[in-house]
């Protein structure tokens, strides 16, 4: 059983943000990233997976050098090896990763391929259902359990109003939800292991990826409103006034 | 201008590894998802969380900077920083996983024979067993070197009697490091590792305390209790070998302190900004912003000596000067840092639900313990002069 998991860095979804001067990106100078949280859940299912069926946990990532620092933590939660492709995050985006990726799949010829349902900082939610395509294979997305019985997967999927358990061959592309797992604390001695734990990198050209060009091109970006300041209340009577004349919500 | 955070001000993330980086984040998130939720009630009910023993174990904090025998073997900087995201939960949590890993751990790893390390130390860095570390006593407490426990020799075993107090883990510990004179003087005293369950040997928890509410704190009582020699640690001579685990535990007794002022600090800042009387916030108020700069600086001066000294530390070049100095400042700054916090939030700051109340009690015991703030002080006076004025 071999599983790839990809993931990504987002920049810390606790931590302030600021706009670049022309607004079409997020300053980048001193931003602290980490491992988007679905791809959390992604790698802890592929580790429980692994402990279930055996085999090798491969996660793949595509960004600059600095990435490493978020694989190592991947690493450190028990991943046996890890695969970076050289690139920018400005010049991806989810069309182009999948498309990387599915060169990634080519060469490593995986069992499941694990990824977060999103990455919470762009929320695209596209790039398992565009490598699934690219693939020519069988996709679960939002899986909130996942139990592999030979050459299948049986998946529980969170759909609107309830849940879904399809079956599905494998190879297959699994996207994570929230609910399918708790996933572990990086512990000290995993954080150890995993500076020795081999990273391959490889270009585009290696992988053999030559068309690079974006089919999305990102327009501007807004912060949200500032939050006013709360204000208190003396009565109820107060409170249903100024919801009805001030907020108007009532 | 935008706010900066205080990681940004000390400026010590370009200079740690990746590795001290990645320790540091999962132990903050262990404690905030895990502990915080908790901690409160533990306080209040002056109980410390057992049940989260084997988790922290998981964590691989305990003996998280020795090496071998089931160790993590992480840098002195990593284990520090993983102290100061332990006490930003609360000291008790900290205080645990010093006791275990700094003292009980380390007595062992530091004094022990092979058989020794290879039977404990794997046990304790899984949490399977749990250490406590004895040496003060109810009437010898800055002065150890006149304790009255004594260790008398009977055949292939020894017999020890004695009192010791003021034990973190005391109740529930599986071991204990009991320090016990040997002879008449100081350079008899050895180290012996009694075991839970020896006959005369019993551990008992201290009633009635306002700090420190979720740690274990208690007394050990020993009446003859018959110790074989194979449990005496034969590396340890005299004051020297229990002073030696202290200065290596006041190390993260400083660390983790800086993490409750930094805790202490993050909500007063926090409440400042939200909190608005005259019309403004609060954090726009002159008489506010001195008490906040005071705090940030002072826990920047701290947290920069810490990783300082933390690096001696790793080139085995830190004094126990250096640590006594370390200790002392960063004890007195983070109780100031907790109490100003506690004055900043006025009458919320006396509740437990904004937390500061708590570290400013606590604080009251990690300035007195591990060497109390006035013996660090005539230690740093000592170096300076060539005087001894304790």
């Amino acid at each position: 059983m071999k599983i790839l998991v990809a993931i990504k860095r987002v920049i810390d979804p606790d931590a302030r943000i600021r706009l670049n001067a022309d607004s079409s990106g997020v300053e980048e100078e001193s931003v602290e990233y980490k491992v988007n949280p679905f791809c959390e859940n992604a790698i802890e299912e592929a580790l429980v997976l692994q402990g279930a069926h055996g085999g090798e946990v491969v996660l793949v990532t595509v960004g600059p050098e600095d990435v490493t620092q978020t694989i190592r933590s991947g690493l450190a939660m028990g991943a046996d090896r890890a695969i970076r492709i050289e690139g920018v995050d400005t010049e991806l985006d989810s069309d182009l990763v999948a498309r990387i990726l599915h060169k990634v799949v080519e060469r490593e010829s995986p069992n499941v391929i694990l990824l977060g349902k999103q990455a919470v900082d762009g929320d695209n939610n596209q790039v398992g259902q565009l490598l699934a395509q690219y693939m020519g294979a069988s996709q679960a997305c939002f899986a909130s359990e996942v139990v592999l019985e030979g050459e299948q997967a049986k998946v529980t999927r969170e759909v609107d109003g309830g849940l879904e358990t399809i079956s599905i061959p494998l190879p297959a592309v699994i996207t994570a939800d929230l609910r399918l797992n708790e996933p572990r604390y990086a512990s000290l001695p995993g954080i150890m292991k995993a500076k020795r734990k081999p990273i391959d990198v490889l270009t585009l050209d290696e992988l053999g990826v030559t068309d690079t060009a974006l089919k999305i091109e990102v327009l501007s970006l807004e912060l949200p409103p500032e939050r006013q300041a709360g204000s208190m209340v003396e009565s109820v009577d107060d409170l249903l006034d100024k919801l009805k004349n001030e907020a108007r919500v009532l | 201008m935008d706010a900066m955070t205080l990681d940004d001000i000390i400026g010590w993330k370009p200079l740690l590894t990746d590795e001290e980086r990645t320790i540091r984040d999962s132990v903050k998130r262990w404690v905030t998802d895990r502990y915080m939720p908790r901690i409160t009630d533990d306080f209040e009910q002056g109980i410390f969380a057992r049940e989260l023993i084997g988790e922290i174990a998981e964590l691989g904090v305990l003996g998280a900077n020795l090496e071998g025998y089931g160790c993590a073997g992480a840098s002195h900087v990593a284990y520090g920083l993983a102290c100061y995201e332990l006490e930003a939960g609360d000291s008790g949590l900290r205080s645990f996983v010093s006791v275990q890993t700094s003292l009980a751990m380390f007595s062992i790893w530091r004094y022990g024979t092979e058989e020794q390390k290879q039977r404990w130390l794997p046990e304790m860095a899984a949490g399977r067993a749990i250490g406590c570390f004895g040496l003060t006593e109810p009437m010898h407490g800055s002065d150890p070197g006149g304790m009255t426990t004594r260790a008398v020799r009977d055949g292939d075993d020894w017999l020890i009697t004695g009192n010791k107090m003021w034990i973190t883990n005391a109740e529930f510990a599986d071991l204990a490091i009991v320090w016990a004179k040997t002879g008449e003087d100081a350079a008899s005293i050895r180290g012996f590792i009694v075991e839970k369950g020896m006959p005369g040997y019993e551990a008992h928890n201290i009633p009635g305390k306002m700090s420190m509410r979720a740690s274990a704190t208690g007394s050990l009582v020993m009446d003859q209790v018959r110790v074989p020699d194979a449990n005496r640690l034969p590396e340890a001579k005299g004051l020297g070998g229990p002073l030696r685990c202290l200065t290596n535990a006041r190390y993260s007794v400083g660390f983790g302190v800086l993490g409750a002022a930094r805790f202490c600090l993050d909500q007063a800042v926090a409440y400042t900004q939200e909190r608005t009387q005259f019309g403004v916030p609060l954090a726009r108020k002159q008489l506010i912003q001195q008490k906040l700069a005071d705090m940030g600086a002072r826990i920047v001066h701290g947290c920069v000596l810490g990783v300082h000294y933390g690096r001696l530390k790793e080139l085995d070049a830190l004094h126990h000067v250096q640590v006594s100095l370390f200790k002392r400042d960063a004890c007195q700054t983070a109780l100031d840092a907790a109490r100003d916090a506690r004055a900043v939030l006025g009458a919320n700051g006396i509740t437990t639900e904004y937390h500061v109340i708590r570290h400013a009690l606590n604080l009251e015991s990690t300035y007195t313990y591990e060497g109390t703030h006035e013996i660090h002080t005539l230690a740093l006076g000592r170096a300076l002069t060539g005087e001894s004025a304790f």
